[in-house]
């Protein structure tokens, strides 16, 4: 297990590196460089400006130069400071922000995995029964809605019609003059409806996939056996078939990762969370580069680690995987 | 000399008749045929001008006159909803065959070769799977000049994943079977052998996963364009349709719930299309 942990990690360096890479190279895809839409029509004074940025942030410089450059303080943590007049270091502005992310993202998934392993079972066991097609149905319309329409519709019907919850931002106004246990109830209530859209969509993707990889376990011939003699059928499908359908749902759920936090974007832009989501969507919009290199890094490094979580996961629970050192069924 | 095991007339026919068989199949393909008829034939469907406001017919409730009423500014909603399927095709099926050509290339290539060249393809896919999908088009589409063409391409260049990790699979089992062997055996050449014996025998799971993605590009675009960041006003996008009517959507329900319900009908009908594809190229899945 040691030899496979350490295998897992020395995998991950040069990946590491590569993200660095492709987090650069995307800002460099810039026509002109990052300053460029400073530059007038006509304006000589406007030309200088530029030519001044650009040689304050060394941006005249070669670009294996500028990666070098940039890559050393990265390894350093110094991500640099925000182009905004706040002028914030960047790793700054994302730590006030990434643990919103994670910790909506966390729920989201607790909910989905709580939510899809017996939806899975339970559509796999009663194959083209009434219930499965219902959830098949859900399935695909759950694929299909845009989860910002969705949110919209939910903001309307819950927040301006029956004005039941708070559509807007993580707390009341009159946050600080709650008692303890109001406050927590607003926290709660202003989570809700971001966090049924942003589950919506994956608990059509993880039921699927739940019901998939059951259905193949249920054919194999170790469940015919145990039913040969004679278990009772929950115990067939909660021990033997359950245990060995939810191995491969570790490795999708480390692998879905990154949709979930994507699918923040959206939702923390429509209902006003000040998550990495809206980070990353402000500062496209002002084209604060620094910041979007450091929310590349930092979201794709998160995603990475957690595919090693997942991995090791999967090699603690399938001894299988430790020794021919690949993963097995991946999608 | 043995031939590449090609689909037979028996086994196209076979195919044919589990696609056919599956009615709900049969329905997503026609949604699909009449979407790509209608953005073919937008202009001469639309009873308006998508893009011609009329101040004094703001926000008028669907009629006999404007059967989906208007937007904010008077323009007719069904028109609009018409043109954009154009856009929401059009980036969904571009984009998707830019990422299947990106990926076949670099599936083929690493799949056949092996060795460095197939370790350096694979390494780079997991480099990309590690980026969240809309982060990346955001940092990109940040910087580009914006157009539909950007979109497409940017779109295709961050979905081939997927695809080249398919491709190489097939390619990995189909290389050490007897009639690929054969024809490197009489002296094919590297091109012809993967191209020609290879490759038509792989190509069934890539068509399935490239069907499913169009919906997934279809989102993407909607979503992109409801940010801003997609396809530019005045041009009729689904998504920058409902992103219009975020501040009426409660007093005029008829500017957002259409443009959305038309991309539910259509993700799902492509689904559907995609999904029966998968039972019926390989019945072994259920």
């Amino acid at each position: 297990m040691t030899l496979f942990a350490l295998r897992r990690l020395v995998l991950a360096i040069p990946l590491l590196i590569g993200i660095t890479f492709i987090s650069f190279m995307v800002i460099q895809l810039a026509p002109g460089g990052p300053f460029d839409y400073l530059r007038g029509e006509e304006s000589a004074q406007d030309s200088k400006l530029v030519e001044r940025l650009n040689k304050e942030y060394g941006l005249d410089q070669p670009i294996y130069i500028q990666y070098w450059r940039w890559l050393t303080r990265i390894a350093r943590l110094d991500f640099g400071r925000s182009f905004q007049p706040d002028a914030k270091p960047v790793l700054t502005k994302i730590g006030e922000r990434l643990p919103i992310t994670l910790f909506i993202n966390l729920i989201q998934m607790i909910i989905i995995v709580a939510l899809a392993i017996p939806i899975g079972v339970a559509s796999a066991t009663r194959q083209y029964s009434l219930f499965d097609k219902i959830t098949t149905v859900f399935v695909f319309i759950g694929f299909a809605t845009p989860d910002f329409w969705l949110a919209l519709l939910l903001m309307i019907l819950f927040g301006v019609q029956l004005d039941w919850l708070p559509i807007s931002g993580l707390r009341s106004l009159n946050y600080e003059y709650m008692s303890f246990w109001r406050q927590q109830a607003d926290f709660v209530s202003h989570l809700i409806l971001p966090v049924t859209v942003v589950a919506f969509g994956g608990l059509a993707g993880l039921s699927r996939y739940m019901r998939q990889s059951m259905l193949e376990v249920v054919r194999q011939d170790y469940v015919q056996t145990a039913r040969a003699k004679g278990l009772p059928e929950p115990v067939v499908i909660g021990k033997h078939a359950l245990r060995n359908a939810l191995l491969p749902v570790v490795t999708i759920l480390g692998l879905s990762l990154p949709g979930l936090i994507g699918g923040s974007v959206i939702i923390e832009s429509i209902f006003a969370i000040p998550g990495m989501g809206q980070l990353m969507v402000q500062s496209v919009f002002s084209r604060d580069y620094p910041v979007i290199m450091g929310n590349l890094v930092i979201v794709a490094t998160l995603t990475l680690l957690a595919n090693l979580f997942a991995d090791l996961a999967y090699g603690l629970v399938d001894p299988r995987i430790r020794f021919s050192g690949r993963r097995g069924r991946r999608r | 000399m043995p031939t590449a095991p090609r689909a037979r007339r028996g086994e196209l026919g076979q195919f044919w008749r589990t696609f056919r068989r599956n009615q709900l199949a049969c329905a997503g393909a026609v949604v699909v045929g009449a979407l790509v008829v209608i953005a073919i034939l937008a202009p001469a469907l639309a009873p308006w001008d998508p893009n011609k406001p009329d101040m004094k017919r703001i926000l008028e409730a669907p009629s006999s006159k404007h059967w989906l009423g208007t937007d904010q500014i008077g323009r007719d909603v069904l028109s609009r909803l018409l043109y954009g399927s154009r856009i929401s095709l059009a980036v969904g099926f571009v984009s998707v065959g830019i990422a299947t050509l990106i990926g076949v290339l670099l599936g083929a290539g690493a799949g056949y070769h092996g060795g460095v060249v197939d370790g350096g393809i694979m390494r780079l896919v997991d480099l990309m799977l590690v980026f969240p999908r809309f982060f990346l088009l955001l940092a990109v589409l940040a910087f580009l000049k914006p157009s539909i063409w950007t979109i497409m391409a940017v779109i295709g260049m961050t979905g081939w994943m997927g695809v080249t990790r398919l491709v190489r699979a097939e390619f990995l089992a189909l290389r050490e079977r007897e009639f690929v062997i054969w024809s490197e055996s009489i002296g094919a050449g590297a091109l012809r052998v993967i191209f020609k014996h290879i490759l038509p025998n792989a190509l069934a799971p890539v068509l399935v996963a490239s069907t499913l993605a169009v919906g997934d590009v279809i989102l993407i675009e909607a979503g992109l364009s409801f940010l801003g960041l997609g396809i530019r006003p005045p041009t009729p996008s689904w998504g920058a349709m409902i992103l219009d009517a975020r501040s009426t959507l409660f007093t005029a329900p008829w500017t957002g719930a259409f443009p959305g319900l038309a991309i539910v009908i259509t993700v799902v009908a492509v689904n559907l299309v995609g999904e029966s594809l998968r039972d019926a190229l390989d019945p072994r899945r259920l």
